[in-house]
C-alpha cells in the first residue's frame, strides 16, 4: 500500500506553473528519489507534501488520509519530516535542544505543567531527552557526548546536515524528506550519506523520499527513481531506466546529446 | 583548518569508541579545533571571561540569590524615600521587563504595545478597587481577574502576529499603544466619550485627570500599606516569576519559543504550532504586566495616562537590551542600571565618581594591549600636573576655583584640573574642544591615539568640572546616563547577560 500519494498535483506560481499534473506514491519501506535539472519543482514539491505550499489543485494522501491543505505542524505530527537544502538548524541553539526541539507535537506537558514543575511535565523532558540521545547515537560519535551543549553554529557542515536528519527523525515521523542530503559533502562523505540513508531504512525503519543530485547516491541507494522536469514526470522506474530514459538525457545534457544516445 | 580531513572513519574502517562526556586530550577525527574554539568562545578573555566563567558554576537557584539577595536586605538599611525610588521602581521595572523579555528575547516579537497591557493592569484594578468607581473587590478576587483579562487582551493584540512580523508588527502594536493611551484620557463619560450599550456613558479612567484613590491591594484581608510591604511584595513576585520562567525556559514550551525566533518555518516544519506559540508568548507577557500594573496602581494609589506612554515603552526596552536579550537574570542588573543610575546621578559628589569611573573603565576595556592603557592614565595624571603647575605659574586666575562638596576625590582634584574663578566663557570653548578632540580620536590609530587621547581626557574633566556638574540634576545626568550605555554596550554587545547571537555561519 502507497504510504504517500500525490494525485494529480498542480502548483502555479503566478503563471508559472511548477509541478503539472504530478502523479507520485512512495510504498511503506521503500526509499524514492526524485531527481531532475535544477528549477524542475522537485524542492516545491517537498514544500507541497510539507505543507508550506498548498497545491491549487490534486491532492496528497499519507496512510490514506488526505494532508494536502493542512498547517505543517500537523503534516509533521501525522509522520512526515523533512530536511532542507539550505540548512535551516535552529543556529543558535545546542546540538541537544535543536533535536529536542523537535519533539514538541508528540509532547503534551503545557506551560503550566513546567512553571510549576509538575510530574508529567518532568517526566516527559526526561523522555524526550533520552529520545534525543537515541537519535543522535545513530550518527555515532559526530554528534555524541561533549557536542551535546555546543551551539549548532559550530558544527562542520557536514555535522550540520547529519544534525538536520537527527531532528527530522525525533518528530517521530514514519516518512523522511531528504533534500539533497549529500549537497556540499567531499567523496568519503558522500559515501556515508549513501550507507546512512540505507540505514536509515534498514534499522531504523523510515520510508524515505529524497531529492538528490549526485548520481553515484542515486543509485546506490534507490529502490525507485522519478524524474521530473518543468514540473512534468518524465521518467519513472529503476535507476538504469530512468537513467537510459532518452527524456531524462535531454533533460539534463539538451537535445542533441538525447538523439546521439539513442 | 587543519588539513587532515575531517572524517577518517570511512565506510570500511570500524566505528571509533564514542568519547566520553569531557573530552580530555586531543582526539584525531572529530572536529577538535570546531570543539576548542568553541570553548575559547565561551570564556573569553580578561575580567568578563573570568566573571562569566564563575557565573556559569554557579547553580540557578545561587544565582537568583546572588541577584535578588541584595534586594532583599536593602528595605532595612535604607530611608522609604530612597527605598521607593531606587528599590521599588527598580523590581517593578525588571518585572515588566521580565515579561517583555519573553515577547522580544524568547519569542523574537517586536511588541511595542507592552506598556498598553501594564497600563490596563492598574486602570482595570482601579475600576474593580477604589473610590473613583466605588467598587472595592479584594486583591485574590481582582488580582486573578486583572491577569486573566490582560492576558486575553495579549492573546488578541497577539493575533496580529500570525500575518505580521518584525517591522509591520512593531508599528501595529505602536499603535495599539497610543489607541490605549487615548482611550484612556476621553473614556470620563464626558461629552465626546462613547455610549456603551447597556450602561450608556460611564466615567471609566477619569480622563487625562486620572484614575484616583485606588485602594492598596488587600489580599484575604491583609492590606499591604507601606512602601517596604509592597517592596518586599514586587520582590517575592519577581523571584517567582523568574524561577517559574526558567523552567519554562527549560521546558518544550521555552524550546519552541527560541526556535521559533531562530527560524519560524523550520520550527512550523518540526511540528510546532508556531502561531499558537506566538499568542502564548503573547499572553504570558501581558500577564506579567497585568499584574505588574496592579502593584503600580496600588503603590501609586492611582493611575494616570501620562504614567504608560512610551517615554516607559523605551526605559523597559532599555532594560531588557542591556540586560541581554533572552536572559532572565539580565533584566534585574539592567533595571538597576537604567533605574538607579539616573537617580544616582542627581548627587554630584556621586555623579562625579561615576564620571572619573566610566572614563578609567572606558580607557581600561578599550586600550589594548593593557600597558597602553595604564600609559594613557599615568599620562593623563601627569599631563594634569604638569598643566596645574605651569599655569598656576604663570595665571593665578586659572587655578582660584574650588570644589564645593566633592570630599578627598574632590580636594585631589583641585590640584590637578584647572578651575579658572569664571569658567563659564572659557569653558564653552573647551566644551567645543573636547568634541573636536573626540571626533579626531575616532581617526587616529596606534599611537596617535595614546598622544591625542590624554589631552582629550584631560579636557573632558576640565569640562565637567567646570561646566557639566553644575547643571547634574539636568542635562547631564541624562548625557552621563547615555555615556555609560553606550560604555556598556561597547563592552557586552549583546547585553550584560546576553550571549552574542551567530545569524549566518
Amino acid at each position: 500500500m502507497a504510504l504517500l500519494e500525490l494525485r494529480e498535483v498542480t502548483k502555479d506560481f503566478g503563471g508559472l506553473r511548477v509541478v503539472d499534473h504530478l502523479d507520485l506514491h512512495v510504498n511503506e519501506g521503500e526509499i524514492v528519489s526524485v531527481i531532475g535539472p535544477n528549477g524542475a519543482g522537485k524542492t516545491t514539491v517537498f514544500n507541497l507534501i510539507t505543507g508550506i505550499f498548498h497545491p491549487d489543485s490534486g491532492e496528497i494522501r499519507f496512510e490514506d488520509q488526505k494532508i494536502s491543505g493542512l498547517p505543517p505542524h500537523s503534516i509533521t505530527n501525522r509522520g512526515v519530516a523533512r530536511t532542507f537544502q539550505t540548512l535551516r538548524l535552529f543556529l543558535n541553539m545546542t546540538v541537544m535542544e535543536n533535536v529536542m526541539a523537535a519533539a514538541y507535537g508528540h509532547t503534551k506537558g503545557t506551560m503550566v505543567e513546567s512553571m510549576l514543575q509538575l510530574p508529567r511535565a518532568r517526566r516527559e523532558e526526561r523522555r524526550i531527552r533520552a529520545l534525543a540521545e537515541e537519535k543522535l547515537a545513530f550518527f555515532g560519535q559526530r554528534l555524541a557526548g561533549y557536542r551535546y551543549d555546543q551551539p549548532a553554529y559550530s558544527l562542520s557542515y557536514a555535522n550540520r546536515r547529519r544534525l538536520e536528519i537527527a531532528r527530522a527523525m525525533a518528530t517521530d515521523a514514519r516518512l523522511l524528506l531528504l533534500d539533497e542530503p549529500a549537497a556540499g559533502m567531499n567523496p568519503n562523505e558522500t559515501h556515508e550519506v549513501t550507507e546512512l540513508i540505507a540505514r536509515l531504512r534498514d534499522d531504523a525503519d523510515y520510508t524515505i523520499l529524497v531529492i538528490e543530485h549526485d548520481m553515484h547516491v542515486v543509485e546506490g541507494i534507490s529502490d525507485r527513481v522519478v524524474a521530473l522536469d518543468h514540473g512534468l514526470k518524465i521518467a519513472e522506474g529503476s535507476f538504469n531506466e530512468v537513467a537510459t530514459h532518452p527524456l531524462v538525457i535531454e533533460a539534463y545534457l539538451g537535445m542533441r546529446a538525447a538523439e546521439e544516445a539513442v | 583548518m587543519s588539513p587532515v580531513p575531517e572524517d577518517l572513519t570511512g565506510p570500511g574502517l570500524p566505528e571509533p569508541p564514542v568519547p566520553p562526556d569531557e573530552p580530555d586530550g586531543p582526539r584525531v577525527g572529530t572536529d577538535e579545533w570546531v570543539a576548542e574554539h568553541e570553548q575559547r568562545r565561551e570564556t573569553g578573555k580578561g575580567l568578563t571571561g573570568v566573571i562569566a566563567r564563575v557565573w556559569n558554576r554557579i547553580p540557578p537557584p545561587g544565582r537568583l540569590l546572588v541577584l535578588l539577595g541584595p534586594f532583599a536586605i536593602f528595605p532595612f538599611v535604607t530611608s522609604e524615600g530612597n527605598l521607593f525610588r531606587y528599590g521599588l521602581i527598580t523590581i517593578i521595572y525588571a518585572l515588566l521587563a521580565t515579561g517583555l523579555n519573553v515577547v522580544v528575547g524568547f519569542a523574537g516579537l517586536l511588541d511595542l504595545g507592552y506598556v498598553a497591557f501594564f497600563g490596563f493592569g492598574a486602570y482595570l484594578y482601579g475600576i474593580m478597587a477604589s473610590g473613583h468607581s466605588g467598587h472595592h473587590l479584594q486583591a485574590e478576587l481582582a488580582v486573578p481577574i486583572v491577569v486573566a483579562s490582560t492576558a486575553l487582551l495579549g492573546l488578541l493584540l497577539g493575533l496580529t502576529s500570525w500575518r505580521l512580523l518584525g517591522d509591520y508588527l512593531a508599528i501595529v502594536t505602536l499603535f495599539f499603544l497610543q489607541a490605549f493611551v487615548i482611550f484612556v484620557n476621553n473614556a470620563n463619560g464626558g461629552l465626546n466619550d462613547f455610549s456603551y450599550p447597556f450602561v450608556g456613558k460611564v466615567d471609566l479612567t477619569g480622563g487625562a485627570n486620572g484614575l484616583d484613590q485606588i485602594d492598596p491591594l488587600n489580599w484575604f484581608g491583609l492590606k499591604i500599606t507601606t512602601t517596604r510591604g509592597y517592596y518586599l511584595y514586587t520582590l517575592i513576585a519577581l523571584a517567582l516569576v523568574m524561577t517559574m520562567l526558567y523552567f519554562v525556559n527549560q521546558s518544550r514550551t521555552g524550546r519552541a519559543w527560541r526556535a521559533l525566533r531562530e527560524d519560524p518555518l523550520a520550527a512550523e516544519a518540526m511540528s510546532t504550532p508556531v502561531n499558537r506559540l506566538k499568542l502564548l508568548a503573547f499572553m504570558f507577557g501581558a500577564g506579567v504586566a497585568g499584574f505588574t500594573g496592579t502593584i503600580f496602581g496600588a503603590v501609586q494609589s492611582g493611575a494616570f495616562p501620562g504614567d504608560y506612554d512610551v517615554g516607559l515603552l523605551i526605559t523597559i526596552y532599555a532594560i531588557v537590551i542591556l540586560g541581554g536579550l533572552g536572559s532572565i537574570g539580565g533584566v534585574v542588573i539592567g533595571a538597576l542600571i537604567v533605574n538607579g543610575a539616573p537617580e544616582l546621578l542627581r548627587s554630584s559628589a556621586n555623579a562625579r565618581f561615576l564620571f572619573y569611573g566610566v572614563l578609567v573603565l572606558a580607557v581600561l576595556v578599550a586600550m589594548r594591549p593593557w600597558y597602553r592603557a595604564l600609559i594613557v592614565l599615568a599620562g593623563t595624571v601627569v599631563f594634569g600636573l604638569a598643566v596645574h603647575a605651569i599655569v598656576a605659574a604663570t595665571w593665578s586666575r586659572g587655578t582660584d576655583g574650588h570644589i564645593e562638596g566633592g570630599g578627598a576625590l574632590g580636594r585631589a582634584l583641585e590640584h590637578w584640573v584647572l578651575l579658572p574663578a569664571n569658567p563659564q566663557r572659557i569653558a564653552g570653548w573647551a566644551y567645543f574642544a573636547l568634541i573636536c578632540a573626540a571626533l579626531v580620536l575616532t581617526v587616529v590609530r596606534g599611537w596617535w591615539r595614546v598622544v591625542v587621547l590624554i589631552p582629550t581626557l584631560y579636557l573632558a574633566s576640565f569640562v565637567w568640572e567646570n561646566k557639566l556638574v553644575e547643571q547634574v540634576s539636568g542635562a547631564t545626568r541624562l548625557i552621563l546616563l547615555g555615556a555609560l550605555l553606550v560604555v556598556i554596550m561597547n563592552v557586552r554587545p549583546a547585553g550584560i547577560f546576553g550571549t552574542a547571537r551567530v545569524e549566518v555561519v
